[in-house]
């Protein structure tokens, strides 16, 4: 591990204040990032994973320098670029890129998507005339799927899946190294989602890029990433590669959000872990683990004291301080890290790309799912 | 016309287009314009008489009776040249006064909306400040202060015309700027400059030019107001405010004189207004499939 990390993320804080009144000396503060690092390794998808309100989108707006950090610092390509101010961002955006959870909203609904698709080449002065610009709207277009004749439409013309396409070949017509994917399948239809996965999938091999993919549901993540960063309330939980995490979750917030990723199987018998109440409110976070309000584990040493992010493995990060407690991990291989039983091929005349999972040899088909209950993991 | 099939979608302008042909007082407000504004700006080159030529044989003349189609005033002056020629001063400083009002109101109301913050209330409040004063007030304390004349005026209108196309476009691009295609424009390292005019004022076309619709016909309102109470435009060039202060005192023995200039007024401000209800709802596309 000589090679230098693409990024770097070191104490990341992101406060937002909230609207201070006349007469109170103390402005209240929303911790929406409460202290993160993390570092990414070229060509690596890192997921972060957490519910609504735990600071994921934050991070991955933070990390693009589209809000300027509380403290702590990003590195980016060994640059420095935490207090970097927009003209000096301009040139390093070329290589960092965001797609959108909502494709609409990502939009502009007065542009045709050639106009949308080449707005990166306009504002970077990409040298060449119209027809250049054409060629490579065009070239970009192809890249995630499209065909030549969506140039002309306006987004409200096309489908869902279509729209994420063109926000795809808007963020990658300038070839970055790295991308941001804050919830891109969220907001589609589940059908549509695996295709736009796939489609990132393809384009991470074929250009070479790093993805920081940030989402809430595992099951997605669990396909797609090479490693897992679980956020909770502003923190990271825990850390782990994505097989490692799955098979053993070292911490309970993990525990919990794996046993509420479905399972295409309804004779596999589980226990759900069924958290209690609401994600505390970052303005006022609970003390000791941020958790512990939660948790089924939970002692009066989780309350006294922030548990710190620890290896408990090599490259396994967990804030947990209850080694002594054994987690579940799902029982079955629907919850799985991209494995070689996975086809995937690609409809001709649509251009659309299907993924088929395979069961493996060593389960029994599908055919006989009462066998399959009975299993004993087998995922690696 | 239900024929929009989703196989040939037309485009967005064609169904605006569509839309505003079915609202039949927008569709009249907009030919009445065009007719107004050609017979203004050609029509003096047509007629026989020139607004300022007296024929003082022919004082009082009325309608329809002789040489003169549409009569002539006390000093045997050609009405219909003098509404024509009026009508062109009125339509000018409506247009030119909007135009004015409109560059100043976005450009406010852009910078306004898209920094917001301290920068962002100062300006607002500024606005705001200005709109307490009653436009007619204003325009009459201004136009006492400076030489009254065609560029004083407009300016003056503009003066008065320019804070509601500041507080509409405010609001659209406060509430643009947070939308996620404004961001993606930043992450992909856009100037402001470039996001406020190429990304988000485009998005706010429809409001503004409705009220840019709505402002001229203002605009040709109160300059008749103030070219009625005598602060306006001077004669002998006409307006038909000041025409309509010239037939005052005739008002019983010479109706005509009043009357003429009040239609002209009349039906160039409800056309303008029918004008800009029309393209609001032609610009909306909710309106569509009705």
């Amino acid at each position: 591990m000589t090679e230098r990390p693409i990024l770097e993320v070191r104490d990341l804080r992101k406060w937002f204040p909230l609207g201070s009144s006349l007469f109170s000396r103390h402005r209240q503060q929303v911790k929406a990032v409460d202290g993160i690092s993390f570092s990414m390794r070229r060509g690596e998808i890192l997921s972060l994973v957490g519910e609504s309100g735990s600071g994921k989108t934050t991070v991955g707006r933070t990390v693009l320098r589209l809000t300027a950090p509380t403290s702590g610092s990003i590195t980016f390509d060994g640059q420095d670029i935490t207090r970097l101010s927009r003209r000096q961002l301009r040139p390093l955006r070329r290589r960092m890129q965001l797609v959108f959870q909502d494709p609409f909203a990502s939009l502009n609904p007065r542009m045709t998507v050639e106009r949308i698709v080449s707005t990166p080449l306009i504002i970077h002065d990409e040298p060449g005339g119209i027809a250049a610009r054409r060629a490579k709207v065009e070239a970009a277009l192809q890249l995630v799927g499209l065909l030549p004749h969506h140039a002309t439409r306006y987004p409200h013309e096309l489908s869902g899946g279509q729209r994420q396409r063109v926000g795809i070949a808007r963020a990658l017509i300038l070839r970055p190294d790295f991308l941001v994917a804050d919830e891109p399948v969220s907001a589609l239809d589940v059908s549509i989602q695996a295709q736009v996965v796939n489609l990132l999938l393809e384009l991470k091999d074929l250009l070479g890029l790093t993805i920081l993919f940030v989402a809430h549901d595992l099951a997605v993540v669990g396909h797609i990433s090479d490693r897992i960063a679980v956020m909770y309330l502003g923190r990271l939980v825990e850390v782990a590669e994505t097989r490692v995490l799955f098979a053993r979750p070292r911490h309970p917030y993990t525990e919990a959000l794996l046993s509420a990723a479905p399972i295409p199987d309804p004779t596999v018998e589980r226990q759900r872990i069924i958290l209690a109440g609401d994600i505390p409110s970052p303005i006022d976070p609970p003390p000791g683990c941020a958790f512990s309000t939660r948790c089924r584990y939970a002692t009066e040493a989780c309350r006294a004291a922030v548990p710190p992010l620890r290896e408990v493995a090599p490259g396994h990060l967990s804030a947990c301080i209850r080694d002594d407690i054994a987690l579940q991990a799902p029982r079955h291989g629907a919850l799985t890290a991209p494995s070689k039983e996975t086809c995937r091929c690609r409809l001709r005349s649509t251009g659309y790309r299907v993924t088929i999972a395979c069961p493996r040899p060593s389960t029994s088909s599908s055919s006989a799912p009462a066998s399959s209950a009975s299993a004993p993991p087998t995922n690696w | 016309m239900s024929a929009a099939a989703p196989a040939a979608a037309p485009t967005a302008g064609l169904r605006v287009l569509e839309r505003f042909r079915r609202h039949r007082l927008a569709m009249f407000g907009a030919v009445t314009i065009a007719t107004l504004t050609l017979a203004c700006f050609l029509g003096p080159f047509l007629l026989p008489f020139d607004d300022t030529y007296i024929d003082i044989m022919q004082r009082f003349a009325a309608p329809f009776g002789g040489a003169h189609i549409l009569g002539t005033d006390e000093l045997g002056r050609d009405m219909l040249a003098r509404i024509l020629m009026g009508g062109r001063v009125s339509l000018l400083v409506g247009f030119v006064a909007m135009a004015i009002g409109m560059a100043v109101g976005i450009l406010v109301g852009a910078v306004a909306g898209y920094y917001g913050g301290l920068v962002g209330t100062a300006l607002m409040r500024f606005v705001d400040a200005v709109l307490c004063f009653p436009a007619i007030f204003l325009l009459l304390a201004l136009a006492a202060l400076v030489e009254p004349g065609l560029t004083s005026i407009t300016l003056l209108i503009a003066a008065t015309a320019w804070m509601d196309v500041a507080r509409i476009v405010e609001g659209q691009i406060r509430s643009l700027r947070e939308r996620d295609f404004a961001v993606a424009a930043e992450v992909l390292g856009a100037t402001d400059r470039y996001i406020i005019l190429r990304e988000l004022v485009p998005n706010a076309v429809a409001p503004i030019v409705v009220a840019a619709t709505l402002n001229v016909a203002r605009a040709i309102l109160l300059e008749s107001y103030v070219s009625f109470l005598g602060y306006g435009i001077q004669p002998p060039v006409p307006s038909w405010g000041n025409m309509l202060n010239n037939a005052q005192i005739y008002l019983t023995s010479a109706p005509w004189l009043a009357i003429l200039p009040g239609i002209a007024i009349t039906l160039a401000v409800t056309s303008f207004n029918f004008l800009g209800d029309g393209l609001r709802d032609a610009l909306d596309p909710r309106m569509d499939g009705r």
